[in-house]
């Protein structure tokens, strides 16, 4: 038999116990069993040598062409059998994807920091400072600096947490205000400003009183400054904490450091003015207090009052948050009840 | 203050206005006005009866009542009341009519009787009891006699009318008083209130100058003070009207001579006050202070201990009244009285809030005088009261009136143009526009050159003194809601965060996406915890009156608060607890000046940091924590790496377990484990927490934030596992290694700690991966054996390790 036909029989047996082969073991010991060395075709070329320098070329190329046709027909097998063997596995690897995933740790930002922090991202946009200011303050700053003189009724020991006889926990972030005002240099543009912050009064705290609250406050003073622009910006300010329909009016009203003086209601956000409970069936909900800053609050700052103009308005943020987020109990604020805090993962 | 609507159309014409519409109009133009009601609203047939019949019904309390009420039969019915007796004038609800609260008369039977309707007391008609007259408080009220049997009795008692709840602000004071409301009201309506004229007729044979002089010791006390005598007075019951205005405004009706100083304080604003002139024993009124220690009875029967700041009334001895603020017991007016002596005065605010606060007297005259008073009407209100007092009590109004007037009332002229307005309220007024606003002010005014003028501002304003005040009786009236929405226009400039607040807000975001819920506590605290935990010595800073031993001096570390809040939640059940909080911790300083106000983040930790249904729980421990603020300091790009040293003596924590933190060679925070005694007693066990000094990473060196570049050479590891004895820290053997470790080591990596069975229970083993390349070039294996070899050699030289 030459060795043409013998190459021709291995070729033809090799695939044919290719196609019997049942699993990837099996095509491995066929590998072996022809390319091995001791295999089919290693055995089968000892013969080369004896071929004329003719018959090698021939030879050589058909051994090739065989060698070939058995890996093609190896590697097609063995791709089979392993793609049904991952078929099997993605069949068995299922997992319940509804369990939940693994409860990694988040905290809350507090809801009153939230409100803070909105209100501030909003007045920084409208190229505000955000001042922070002492909590401790003097009773000059805190009082007499916001047109308040000594014996004015609101200057009440009893209200008022003093420390000495100069010195007491502020009452409102207005002295950050009367500070600022103090140095600042309106050659470098109108003074513009919000002091956020915590400020004490002398209360027992209970659903509706804390004797420690936030406040935010803004301040804007250059030349001519109206209550138009007041009335402007606070309209924008409503819209983009309360909502797009919102509205606000102006009721007036009377505080010592600005004249003329006005509470400002937003259309309730939850009945959109018909009447609720929220609103007390009024339509409208009292946010925040405001006015024309009073030219003696200026002039005390060493600020020209005949050419300079300001306004001023100041929220508390507990009101806020209590009204939008449905809060009853101003003492929730400040239990930390982790039942509470853990509400208000989501922010904005 | 409550305003009567129909007391109103005395002044102005409303025959057109809806009250309800007037309140809101009000409420936008410049008085808040809380609540609008109609007292009656509720209420129907009710007429006017006079008891013609009145029989008690054996072995009961009742009457068997026959009332005329104007018709053919008399109306039988059984009354209750203990008052009832034939000839009185009541109120009668017939059968159908409709009571507060939804009652419905009917007719019925009662003990065999028949009762067709009901006699009725104030209260059952709604009238609080406060305003009842007290003779009626206990049964039916009785009408004065000239009122007419038939008649609908709702109008009588003013059941027709709206009653406005003013909650006016403090400048607002001159609406304190019906004329100032109904100038108010004539502004927002356009039109002009109209008073009636006082006609006093005096009685000519007697002079007061005769009977009685009037002195002011200090100008200041009682700028002005008035008096007038009537005598042979009525003492008696007020007619219908004027209770009716009284009750409707919330007063009691006494008795004409009191219903009548009540009357003209709630038209006038102008509180008066009456003696019983035959109890001052002198022929003056001398007005001064009080002498330290001096005692007066005044008329609720206790006796008052004065002093120098209290402005009394004397009879030039003695003092008779607390002046503005209440009688004297020795002058007090009674139904007996005859000759009284009628004053009207204004007081210094300063004094009378002072002496009322003090003695906790405060009433609607004395809130008056502190709130001020329109100077021009003083008189007028005197001359009012006594022309009502002859008038309603037959009296004789001495000739004359005794009055000490330091001050004058005056109108005040200011000046301003055109253009401040406009500029302050941000609109584009015409004169015109402004000078009719004046109009329905009632208001005067001078046109001046330009886009000047002058406007004339009446006494009964005092309120107003300087231009932003006339700014904002324009704007009012105007409407704030006719005011454009416009937006500063100045040069822009950016708004921006200080570093320290975008490191807090930093802060806030790492700890909450660490599992942290961000906490607030109260910054006043005990005596006790405020000094808790502090990291810094100073002076406690405590407030001069605390309400509560709770809230009394000011923290100097947070986490004492987060303490408290952690076994708030441990009370309720939450066992896993995850808190910190960012703010201030204040240290005092000495005498007034300002106090160290530090920024502070806390963070407290205990139970299961991860647990969910795999069943592989993360327990909170000393690890995970400083491993989260590790991750912490991380953020802040720190130049020098802060340092943790064992800290064995702080108090409350644990003292094997507690890490000083370091940095520049300050400690500026800390971190450990609560001591168990501690943890235990607030129901707490293992307990985690750290606090440091965020203004000191603030001022503290940031590191460089230029990248370096990726090394293109492979490095090489060298594993280097140590036993030691226990008491040689992780941190000192990392020292050891990184002293000696030669040019290319470049981080020294703990991957495993052991102690327990099988070792020396003396000792640990640490096992440490180093790992060494040169950024320049590839490195060879001999150039690192060299320099391991010798950090190893010094591990057991230094250390005494044994290498394993």
């Amino acid at each position: 038999m030459g060795m043409e036909q013998e190459l021709g029989q291995i070729r033809d047996a090799a695939l044919a116990v290719i196609e019997q082969a049942s699993d990837l073991d099996e095509l491995e010991a066929i590998r072996v069993d022809y390319f091995g060395r001791k295999g089919q075709i290693t055995t089968a070329m000892k013969g080369m040598s004896q071929l004329s320098n003719e018959e090698k070329p021939l030879i050589g190329k058909l051994s090739n062409e065989v060698r070939n046709a058995i890996t093609l027909s190896l590697e097609e097998k063995q791709a089979q059998f392993e793609a049904d063997l991952l078929n099997i596995r993605l069949k068995e690897e299922t997992l319940d994807v509804t369990l939940q995933g693994r409860k990694l740790p988040k905290g809350s930002s507090h809801i009153l920091t939230q409100v803070r922090e909105e209100i501030e991202e909003l007045f920084l946009g409208m190229g505000y400072m955000v001042v922070d200011g002492s909590e401790v303050e003097q009773d000059d700053y805190n009082f007499k600096r916001m047109n308040l003189p000594e014996d004015h009724p609101a200057r009440d020991m009893q209200d008022t947490f003093y420390i000495g006889h100069n010195l007491l926990m502020r009452t409102h972030t207005s002295p950050v205000q009367a500070r600022v005002m103090d140095v600042h240099d309106f050659n470098e543009g109108p003074l513009k400003m919000i002091s956020p912050g915590k400020v004490y009064r002398r209360d027992s705290d209970d659903a509706t009183h804390s004797h420690q609250f936030q406040q935010i406050e803004g301040l804007v003073v250059d030349h001519h400054i109206s209550l138009a622009d007041l009335k402007g910006t606070l309209n924008l300010f409503a819209k983009e904490l309360f909502g797009e329909d919102r509205e606000i009016r102006l009721r007036p009203s009377y505080f010592p450091f600005t004249e003329p003086s006005v509470e400002v209601d937003v259309s309730c956000f939850n009945c959109g003015g018909g009447g609720c409970r929220i609103c007390k069936q009024s339509g409208w909900i009292e946010i925040l207090g405001a006015g024309v800053v009073h030219p003696d609050v200026l002039e005390m700052s060493g600020i020209d009052s005949e050419q300079y103009s300001g306004f001023a308005f100041g929220m508390g943020i507990e009101r806020v948050a209590m009204l939008k987020y449905g809060i009853n109990d101003i003492r929730n604020f400040y239990q930390n009840d982790q039942r509470f805090l853990s509400q208000f993962k989501a922010r904005g | 203050m409550l305003v009567s609507f129909n007391w109103l159309k005395e002044y102005l014409d409303l025959s057109d206005v809806d009250p309800i519409e007037l309140g809101d109009q009000l409420s936008l133009t410049g008085i808040e006005v809380e609540h609008v009601y109609q007292p009656g609203e509720d209420i129907s047939r009710l007429l006017v009866g006079e008891i013609i019949e009145c029989t008690p019904i054996p072995d009961t309390h009742l009457h068997a009542a026959k009332v005329n009420v104007g018709r053919d039969e008399l109306q039988e019915i059984v009354c209750g009341a203990p008052n009832v007796a034939q000839g009185q004038k009541v109120i009668v609800a017939m059968p159908g009519a409709r009571l507060p609260g939804g009652m419905e008369i009917g007719e019925r039977e009662m003990q065999g009787y028949p009762s067709n309707g009901m006699i009725c007391s104030l209260q059952e008609l709604g009238f609080p009891e406060k305003v009842v007259p007290k003779q009626y408080v206990e049964g039916i009220y009785v009408l004065p006699d000239d009122i007419m049997v038939g008649e609908d009795a709702k109008p009588v008692l003013g059941l027709d009318d709206t009653i406005f709840d003013f909650d006016l602000t403090p400048n607002r004071s001159d609406a304190l008083s019906m004329r100032g409301v109904a100038h108010e009201v004539g502004a927002i309506l356009s039109q002009i209130p109209e008073f009636e004229k006082i006609e006093l007729t005096e009685n000519k044979e007697r002079h007061i100058e005769e009977i009685l002089t009037v002195g002011v010791d200090n100008a200041e006390d009682a700028p002005i003070y008035s008096m007038r005598i009537i005598e042979d007075l009525q003492v008696q019951e007020s007619p219908m009207w004027l209770q009716r205005k009284l009750m409707a405004v919330g007063m009691r009706p006494i008795d004409n001579l009191v219903d009548i100083t009540n009357y003209i304080m709630m038209e006038y604003g102008q509180p008066l006050h009456a003696f019983d002139k035959d109890l001052i024993r002198t022929d003056q009124i001398v007005v001064r202070r009080a002498e330290e220690g001096e005692r007066l009875i005044t008329l609720d029967g206790k006796e008052r201990q004065l002093d120098p700041e209290n402005i009394v009334i004397t009879d030039g001895e003695k003092p008779i009244a607390l002046g503005g603020v209440m009688g004297g017991e020795n002058t007090h007016i009674s139904h007996s009285t005859q000759h009284v002596a009628l004053e009207a005065a204004v007081f210094n605010p300063l004094q009378i809030r002072r002496t009322a606060g003090k003695l906790n007297l405060r009433s609607e005259a004395s809130s008056r005088f502190e709130k001020g008073i329109n100077l021009a009407v003083v008189t007028d209100a005197l001359n009012h009261a006594a022309q009502l007092l002859s008038q309603l009590g037959d009296g004789k109004v001495v000739s004359g009136m005794s009055q000490v007037a330091h001050v004058t009332a005056e109108n005040t002229e200011i000046n301003l143009t055109v253009s401040y307005l406009n500029n302050v309220i941000g609109v584009d007024l015409t004169k015109i526009i402004i000078f009719d606003i004046f109009d329905r002010l009632q208001f005067d005014y001078k046109d001046g050159e330009g886009d000047s003028f002058t406007v004339i501002i009446p006494p009964r304003r005092w309120d107003i003194k300087i231009k932003a005040d006339v700014a904002e009786e324009v704007a009012r009236i105007y409407g704030y809601n006719n005011l454009p929405n416009t937006l500063p226009v100045g040069a822009s400039i950016p708004g921006k965060l200080s570093v320290l607040q975008k490191m807090i807000r930093q802060t806030n975001r790492y700890m909450e996406g660490s599992g942290f819920n961000q906490a607030i506590t109260y910054s006043l605290t005990t005596k006790e915890k405020a000094n808790q935990f502090s990291i810094a010595e100073s002076d406690d800073t405590n407030l001069a009156m605390p309400l509560s031993e709770e809230h009394e001096t000011l923290r100097k570390s947070i986490l004492p608060g987060l303490l408290d809040s952690a076994k708030y939640n441990r009370a309720r059940s939450t066992d896993s607890i995850f808190l910190y909080e960012t703010g201030r911790i204040y240290h005092g300083t000495p005498g007034d000046s300002l106090l160290d106000e530090l920024e502070h983040v806390s963070a407290l930790a205990t139970g299961n940091y991860i647990e969910d249904w795999t069943n592989e729980v993360v327990e909170m421990d000393f690890f995970t924590l400083k491993g989260i603020l590790e991750g912490l300091l991380e953020s802040y790009n720190l130049a020098e790496e802060v340092e943790f040293r064992p800290l064995t003596v702080k108090k409350g924590m644990h003292p094997g377990r507690t890490a000083g933190m370091h940095l520049h060679g300050h400690e500026f925070g800390f971190i450990g484990q609560i001591h168990p005694k501690l943890a235990n007693s607030l129901d707490l066990e293992d307990v985690y927490v750290f606090e440091f000094d965020l203004q000191l990473i603030h001022d503290a060196e940031k590191a460089s934030r230029v990248v370096e570049d990726i090394p293109k050479y492979p490095g090489i590891t060298r594993d280097a596992a140590v036993l030691v004895n226990k008491r040689i820290s992780h941190s000192e053997i990392v020292e050891v290694i990184e002293k000696v470790a030669g040019p290319w080591l470049q981080s020294v990596n703990l991957f495993d700690y052991y102690e327990g069975e099988g070792i020396d229970d003396k000792k640990k083993s640490l096992a440490y991966s180093l790992f060494y390349q040169n950024p320049n070039a590839t490195l060879l294996e001999e150039e690192v054996q060299e320099d391991f070899e010798r950090v190893l050699k010094s591990l057991k030289n230094e250390l005494n390790a044994q290498i394993r």
